[in-house]
């Protein structure tokens, strides 16, 4: 991200909210730290009646991990604000020149979501198809004639291939009721 | 010759019908999600993972490795027609690959790029049969201190020695470790961050933290910036060499494996450094300077050969050491885990059958990939046509089957689509996936093994450092720590010389 370049002189709160989005990466620090937070009060509030022996018990590691939580997060932010930026990932299909499409990928976890809680009343053939479908829809596919067909098929043919060939039981639902 | 005999015996696994139909399949899949953009090979590897609980190990690991290597051979098809290349370790092929296809000699690009990896997985693999036995046998006392000095390696290296910042590949392996403390402590059974809840209990799967992190997140990140209009494709007919051709790379084919072996075995970022050594080698080696750029064929022959031959060298340090040193690795020792079974030097004397199977298998994937791939050639080229939508949405479909299948239960496909949003929030700020999935799957382990050397040591610290072989891993974790620092000296010394 570079410095914004305005005509007009910014008033202060917009200086706030564009510092605040140049360096949105202080919100990874902010996690990091919550994180520590959360493992030092586990690790801390266990309590160890076994007589241990040697002086590593389950207690150690935890202790370990969540400062080392906390230094990371304290020593990212110094790295942030002397300006230091993480590198986004590219990819074949990556464009990075346009700004990250937030409705697409609140669609998408939209959509797994819808999934998980329809995978035991509906099935996994009907609730894989959908998230199948759904996924595409969100994606920008809009072939209503294509788009579930292709998801029905994979759907099925992957609920006999686990469920018939590989034998990992996966969820009929009322669909294979029927059949 | 004890090895040729194991072999041989290996041969014998790897040749029944059953397990030469799991290597057929491994080389196919594995190329095919090559060729596909956004598919690496350890998402691919991490999305099959679920087959182990349906799939004897040795069937599974004939697979995995079929995936491997098609992968890599599949990854520059993708590179020399779209001149897009996914993963790092297929930059180096579009580099002088892309320029031949747009001038019309794309068929012999690939052809120079799949008998490269078939030279280069060959010699690799021959080197993994002369080594790999030797390395075992040396490191065959291992006891608990040793492992945990590897384990602080594998962590140390995953997090210097790769990516741009070390303190992001440092919050990256600490996500992982913090991950891997979910569940019971497997030596007193005390609850750990699991908050009273009784699926936390049994700890977050493997499984699930890698598909999450290779598959959901990069789904998710790659919606939020698909490209509006795929790359086209470079249109190419079957790839074939001539006399001329085949004098000029066969020294690069032969060259590349000796540079591609030893970068694999080390944890330096799997194929990355050594395609890009071979290619400069190349460069300063070969008679015809004035084409380099605009697609010499020796700068698709060396690098390929290296990249095949890293993957064979990755193998040697996973199934002696247990050490992985690429993201595949990793996720194909969690699998090993899936099975209960620990890679390291006891692994040749305990499961010579699934080793040496493994390792004829390799032999045996090779002959495949090359048969199958020169006449199939320009029908990997139309999967570069697949609409992204249907893409992306297989991966979520295959993500969700893969996490479902661990326990059948449906908290497990929330957790993994936490930790895809983790995963997707990771590829914005530029904190690599690799430390994380280490800190994962070595974690718990490195965790216990720490322990049991205390126990035996009493308490005393010194248990630690106390066979020659850790303090030989700690000295060169110790030269990879403060490698920032020797370089600033060596460029100093050089300079003022």
């Amino acid at each position: 991200m570079t410095t914004q370049t305005t005509d007009i002189p910014p008033t202060p709160t917009d200086e706030r909210r564009s510092w605040l989005r140049e360096h949105s990466e202080l919100g990874v620090c902010v996690l990091l730290l919550a994180l520590g937070a959360l493992v030092l009060t586990d690790a801390l509030t266990m309590d160890v009646d076994i007589t241990q022996r040697g002086p590593v018990g389950p207690k150690t590691v935890p202790v370990v991990v969540g400062i080392g939580l906390l230094v990371i997060a304290a020593l990212l932010a110094v790295d942030v604000l002397r300006g230091g930026h993480g590198q986004a990932e590219t990819g074949e299909d990556i464009d990075l020149s346009e700004p990250a499409d937030w409705r697409t990928v609140l669609l998408l976890t939209g959509v797994f979501l819808g999934a998980a809680v329809l995978i035991e009343p509906l099935g996994f053939p009907i609730a894989g198809a959908l998230l199948f479908w759904g996924a595409a829809f969100a994606l920008g596919s809009r072939r209503v004639d294509r788009d579930p067909l292709i998801a029905g098929v994979l759907s099925l043919a992957t609920y006999a291939l686990f469920n018939n060939l590989l034998g990992v039981p996966l969820p009929g639902g009322p669909l294979m009721g029927v059949m | 010759m004890d090895a040729l005999n194991s072999l041989m015996d290996g041969f014998g696994t790897a040749l029944t019908p059953i397990n030469l139909l799991w290597a057929a399949i491994g080389v196919l899949l594995g190329t095919a999600i090559g060729v596909l953009p956004g598919i690496g090979p350890a998402m691919a590897v991490a999305l099959l993972l679920p087959v182990t609980y349906g799939l004897n190990p040795i069937g599974a690991f004939i697979m995995f490795a079929g995936i491997y290597y098609g992968a890599m051979f599949g990854g520059s098809t993708t590179s020399i027609l779209l001149n897009t290349p996914g993963e790092s370790a297929a930059v180096v092929a579009a580099m002088e690959g892309n320029p031949m296809a747009k001038s019309g000699r794309g068929a012999q690009a690939l052809a120079a790029a799949a008998i490269g990896h078939f030279a280069g997985g060959l010699i690799g693999t021959i080197l993994l049969v002369a080594l790999a036995p030797t390395v075992a046998e040396l490191a065959v006392d291992i006891g608990a201190p040793d492992y945990f000095a590897i384990m602080v390696l594998a962590f140390i290296a995953v997090t210097s020695v790769l990516g741009s910042s070390r303190i992001r590949g440092l919050a990256s392996l600490l996500i992982g470790l913090t991950l891997g403390l979910v569940g019971l402590d497997q030596m007193t059974g005390q609850q750990r961050l699991t908050f009273g809840s009784l699926q936390l209990a049994d700890g977050i799967d493997v499984v699930i933290v890698a598909v999450g992190l290779f598959a959901i997140g990069e789904a998710l990140w790659v919606a939020a910036h698909l490209r509006r209009r795929p790359p086209e494709p470079i249109p190419v007919g079957r790839p074939w060499l001539d006399r001329g051709d085949v004098k000029r790379t066969w020294k690069s084919w032969a060259r590349g494996p000796f540079i591609g072996f030893p970068f694999g075995a080390i944890p330096a970022g799997g194929a990355e450094i050594p395609t890009f050594l071979s290619y400069v080698t190349e460069k300063r080696l070969s008679k015809h300077k004035d084409e380099w750029g605009k697609g010499a064929i020796e700068g698709v022959a060396g690098p390929e050969s290296a990249a095949s031959a890293s993957a064979a060298g990755t193998l040697v340090s996973m199934l002696t050491l247990g050490l992985p040193t690429t993201a595949v690795a990793a996720v194909m020792l969690a699998a090993f885990q899936q099975y209960g079974i620990q890679p390291g030097p006891l692994l040749f004397e305990r499961e010579p059958d699934l080793v040496w199977g493994l390792i004829a298998s390799l032999f045996v994937g090779m002959v495949l990939l090359l048969a199958l791939n020169l006449p199939l050639a320009p029908v990997w080229a139309k999967l570069l046509r697949i609409p992204r939508p249907y893409l992306y949405a297989g991966i979520m479909f295959f993500a969700a089957v893969g996490a479902y299948a661990v326990g059948g239960e449906v908290i497990d496909l929330v957790i993994l689509l936490i930790i895809g949003l983790i995963g997707f929030g990771m590829r914005r700020y530029g904190l690599p996936i690799l430390p994380a999935v280490i800190g994962v799957i070595l974690g718990p382990n490195a965790e216990q093994q720490l322990r049991r050397a205390l126990q035996i040591s009493d308490g005393s610290v010194t248990g630690l450092v106390n066979t020659p072989f850790a303090v030989t891993v700690y000295a060169v974790t110790a030269v990879l720590l403060a490698w920032p620092l020797l370089k600033r000296l060596v460029v100093r010394d050089r300079v003022s010389a």
